[in-house]
């Protein structure tokens, strides 16, 4: 089962309630995937150990100039203006490929072979709580994020429990996290940024038909946008995480609350029961 | 004309709340909201939106069951498992490479550009502000990015407007790169924590790279002030300016909840800080040379 | 010599368009008598990416020798150079008033792209 911790906005504690969701769960055999390939975090709490690192490429095309013969097939597919001719050579733009392998596959003198150029890391480590651990790290300068990402969802056994950490945003890295999950869990803070991008998000989730439920982060007991907005929609709020100085002095230290305060290993143990019983309906439903 | 992008790498930082101070304190700017997928400076800039415009990207896949014969080339061919078994392409997994186009012998394959968002322009009180919704799941937000920096950039040359600031997305990835090339300077706000920490390096990487002078500011500093004092060495090592920080102040969340700029909103600690980093961000950027013509 | 010149208008007293992919139009001129062509830039203007390589490749074919612009990216600098087209980057002001500077043997050819490409 595949529950992906989303939240649009930036900030709003996705990490943190993934990290301490699974750490309250020892034994449960949850693994967490960390998507956020451009920043991600998820590590930096749940400090794996023994961590393995592979280089994750994603495939541009090579040109043989001795076959080509200059028909500019391979230009008139590409989309992307990532291979083009100019004064008898042949250039490519690798940055600009979608690695489609259109130019391959059109170039009639089989002139064109699929090479690789490196987006990041994929890593992979244990923590000594058992928990593993898999992430990918986007290089620096890189724009393309989603094929990283779709190289750390390959890794999950949808046997197992597996908790994602996603990306901010609603656009195409965010969505590439999203797809292909059981369940969503949004967490959400009670502010009017918090409310339009939690709205953003469920829209994609709507479109994307994967059911989900909210928890509201850094609840202040006084603003209700969210919970009117979840009343509306018809999403349940499954808790309500309290700001505290002490809960964010503690993430700050790349701490996890379940370890430093009591009452925050209760709320999530909680949570996490809450959570599964919820996944488990949404992945029948589905 | 000087541009200013405020990033963060991390989400959640406050970023979005120093642009709106910002775009209040400058008395004439126009001011771009580049975090497309999830914008939010409008909620805090009262303004009247005078021009709204279709913005199209990518083309997209569709095949028409009447013509197709499900003869399963396209399946074949697709790299991004984006064409089912029952011949319906999937508007989110298709990349618009148009390979399926090419090689479909039923030519049953459209392959029109989409319209993936809406542009706006609106006026507010002290300039223009250039901003965007994408549409849902929607690709090519970078090149969004390109667009609404480049509308801003005329809109200051015609009317002589000598600064644009610019509200950057989270993350180091494509819009992010699109919002910082060729940007006289970049302010990055930051959190006293592990995970700003780590991602206030990578950002700085990346603006290294794209060899724009980079800023910080130190937002909710007395969080965690041991870290917060860690990060201004980082920047006095790494040839960062160093702006300023933000005490944690719960008038920022209640100047959002009010629907206005903090430094409007309230005198209270944080709108001091706040004004202290645009005093020291803008004397920092008008030394920067004039990249752009 | 036969140069193209990136230009938001379609005379020689129109500004020269900082922009080089997605410039507005290409005057195509002969600097030794001043005759000049409009080359339409309007396809690669709303290109979802890769406008600076079109772009690159519409004033190559034209064979011209040199180009004059503002900002030059990395790609478009790259097809021009294979194609031998030599670059003048960061000019502003008129067509009109480029073409006597490079006449008067007052404008550098660049080494290398002005700006950082704009990833889309």
């Amino acid at each position: 089962m595949i529950v992906t911790i989303a939240s649009g906005k930036g900030g709003t504690g996705k990490t943190t309630v993934t990290v301490n969701l699974a750490a309250c769960a020892p034994g449960a055999g949850v693994q967490v995937f960390d998507c956020d390939v451009e920043e991600p975090n998820s590590h930096i709490f749940l400090k794996p150990e023994n961590c393995s690192k592979e280089p994750i490429s994603t495939m541009v095309p090579e040109v043989d100039m001795d076959k080509c013969t200059l028909c500019k097939a391979c230009e008139k597919i590409c989309q992307f203006s990532a291979i083009t001719t100019i004064a008898k050579k042949v250039m490519t733009f690798p940055e600009m490929c979608h690695s489609c392998r259109g130019c391959e596959m059109v170039c009639p003198e089989n002139a064109i072979t699929a090479s690789s150029r490196v987006l990041g890391d994929l890593i992979q480590g244990t923590n000594s709580a058992g928990i593993p651990l898999t992430w990918g790290e986007l290089r620096v300068g890189e724009a393309m994020s989603p094929p990283l990402i779709e190289k750390v969802k390959a890794r999950i056994n949808p046997k197992a429990i597996s908790f994602v950490d996603g990306p901010p945003g609603t656009s195409c890295p965010a969505v590439a996290a999203l797809r292909h999950s059981d369940f969503a869990l949004l967490v959400a803070e009670p502010t009017p940024f918090g409310l339009n991008d939690l709205a953003l998000t469920v829209e994609a989730l709507k479109k994307l038909d994967v059911p989900m439920a909210i928890v509201i982060n850094r609840d202040d007991g006084k603003s209700r946008v969210i919970d009117d907005y979840a009343a509306r929609e018809g999403i349940e709020i499954l808790a309500r995480l309290p700001f505290t100085r002490e809960a964010a002095a503690v993430c700050s230290k790349g701490l996890l609350l379940v370890d430093e305060i009591p009452e925050m290993r209760l709320r999530f143990t909680e949570l996490f029961s809450t959570l599964m019983e919820k996944a488990d309906k949404g992945g029948e439903r589905k | 004309m000087k541009e200013l992008t405020i990033i963060s790498g991390k989400g959640g930082t406050g970023k979005t709340s120093v642009t709106a101070a910002f775009a209040f304190l400058a008395a004439n700017r126009v001011v771009v909201d580049a975090d497309v997928d999830a914008a939010n400076l409008f909620l805090t800039l009262p303004h009247t939106t005078i021009q709204k415009e279709n913005f199209l990207g990518g083309r997209l896949a569709e095949i028409d069951p009447v013509i197709c014969t499900e003869c399963g080339e396209c399946l074949e061919r697709c790299q991004f498992d984006a064409i089912s078994t029952d011949f319906i392409v999937d508007a989110i997994a298709c990349e618009g490479c148009g390979v399926c186009v090419h090689y479909c012998p039923m030519d049953a394959i459209t392959f029109e550009q989409q319209t993936c968002g809406e542009r706006f322009l609106s006026t507010t009180p002290n300039g223009p502000m250039v901003h965007a919704k994408l549409g849902i799941a929607q690709e090519n937000s970078g090149m969004l990015v390109s667009q609404l920096r480049q509308q801003a950039r005329e809109i200051a040359k015609e009317n002589d407007i000598p600064m644009i600031i610019v509200d950057g997305p989270p993350g180091i990835g494509c819009p992010v790169i699109a919002s910082i090339t060729n940007a006289d300077g970049v302010l990055i706000v930051t959190e006293p924590s592990m995970s700003g920490m780590h991602d206030m390096e990578r950002v700085k990487r990346l603006a290294d790279q794209m060899r724009v002078p980079a800023f910080l500011c130190i937002n909710k500093a007395d969080l965690n002030q041991e870290k917060a004092d860690l990060m201004k060495e980082f920047a006095r090592e790494n040839n960062i300016k160093f702006a300023g920080e933000i005490p944690f102040d719960r008038e920022v969340t209640a100047s959002m909840n009010a629907g206005k700029s903090l430094v409007e909103f309230s005198q209270g600690p944080a709108s001091k800080a706040v004004q202290n980093v645009w005093k020291n961000v803008t004397s920092y950027i008008n030394d920067t040379m004039n990249r752009l013509i | 010599m036969k140069i193209a010149v990136s230009s938001s208008g379609n005379t020689l007293e129109s500004d020269i368009d900082p922009r080089f992919g997605r410039a507005m139009n290409f005057i195509i001129i002969n600097t030794e008598t001043m005759a000049f062509e409009i080359k339409e830039n309007t396809q690669n203007l709303n290109l979802p990416q890769g406008a600076g390589i079109q772009a690159g490749k519409t004033v190559a074919d034209l064979e011209v020798e040199a180009v004059i612009t503002g900002n030059c990216g990395p790609k478009a600098f790259n097809v021009l150079e294979a194609a031998g087209v030599k670059v003048i980057t960061g000019i502003s002001g008129t067509v009109k008033d480029a073409v006597e500077k490079l006449n008067t043997g007052s404008l550098a050819y660049a080494g290398g792209p002005n700006v950082e490409g704009h990833w889309v």
